[in-house]
């Protein structure tokens, strides 16, 4: 979403974003005239008239599970996006009986939250899980 | 889920959905201006509709058509900026 119109989105596709992804981009370019959305969602830079890089992973519930705002200049990490959505998904699957800890990937060890974990972090997580 | 819409030469925006904030008084709206308010995690997100363009189509989207998936919701400055 940005405050182009979908004509513009529409050209960007045509022009470039095609070259980059076959077929051109697959989801919805969505158009935010004058900002009005990103206001509500605490992205739209007024001084500037534009959206900042904002990116909201929002739940089968409608609720906003995670969010990361960036300047401008600077790009995103999809792979870390992905990441946590899958975080997030095992989470909603185990009803929370299950947490991801820091640098948890699929396939590490997940955490299992309640009264015999406390105290024992340290026993089943090691600083270096926290890297890839 | 997206809607196909009409196009003429308009230049449609879409907008928040849901309930119209309450009528303030003149000094309350400066004070609310002021605050830069942001999303809680946790929280219901804001419903909105707009309007966009996917795979050769002219559509409206309201984000509540999405409820019972996973949606990642990405702004960004611009057209022909990187994202």
């Amino acid at each position: 979403m940005s405050i182009d119109s979908m004509f513009v989105h529409k050209m960007w596709d045509d022009d470039e974003l095609k070259k980059m992804v076959d077929g051109g981009v697959p989801f919805p370019m969505l158009s935010d005239a004058g900002g009005k959305v990103g206001k509500v969602y605490g992205v739209y830079d007024e001084n500037n008239g534009v959206e900042t890089r904002g990116r909201f992973i929002i739940d089968p519930d409608g609720v906003v599970q995670g969010y990361e705002v960036l300047t401008p200049p600077v790009g995103r990490n999809v792979n870390e996006t992905i990441r946590q959505i899958q975080a997030f998904q095992l989470v909603r699957e185990t009803g929370g009986a299950e947490a991801t800890p820091s640098g948890w990937r699929p396939g590490k060890q997940t955490l299992k939250p309640g009264i015999d974990l406390v105290g024992k972090v340290w026993e089943v997580w090691k600083t270096e899980n926290a890297f890839d | 889920m997206a809607k196909k819409a009409n196009v003429g030469c308009a230049r449609p925006t879409g907008g928040p959905v849901g309930e119209e904030p309450t009528e303030t008084s003149q000094e309350q709206q400066t004070i609310k201006k002021e605050e830069q308010s942001m999303i809680m995690v946790g929280q219901k997100v804001p419903d909105f509709e707009a309007p966009g363009y996917q795979k050769g189509e002219f559509i409206n989207v309201k984000l509540s058509d999405y409820l019972g998936k996973w949606v990642l919701l990405c702004f960004y400055p611009g057209d022909f900026t990187f994202v």
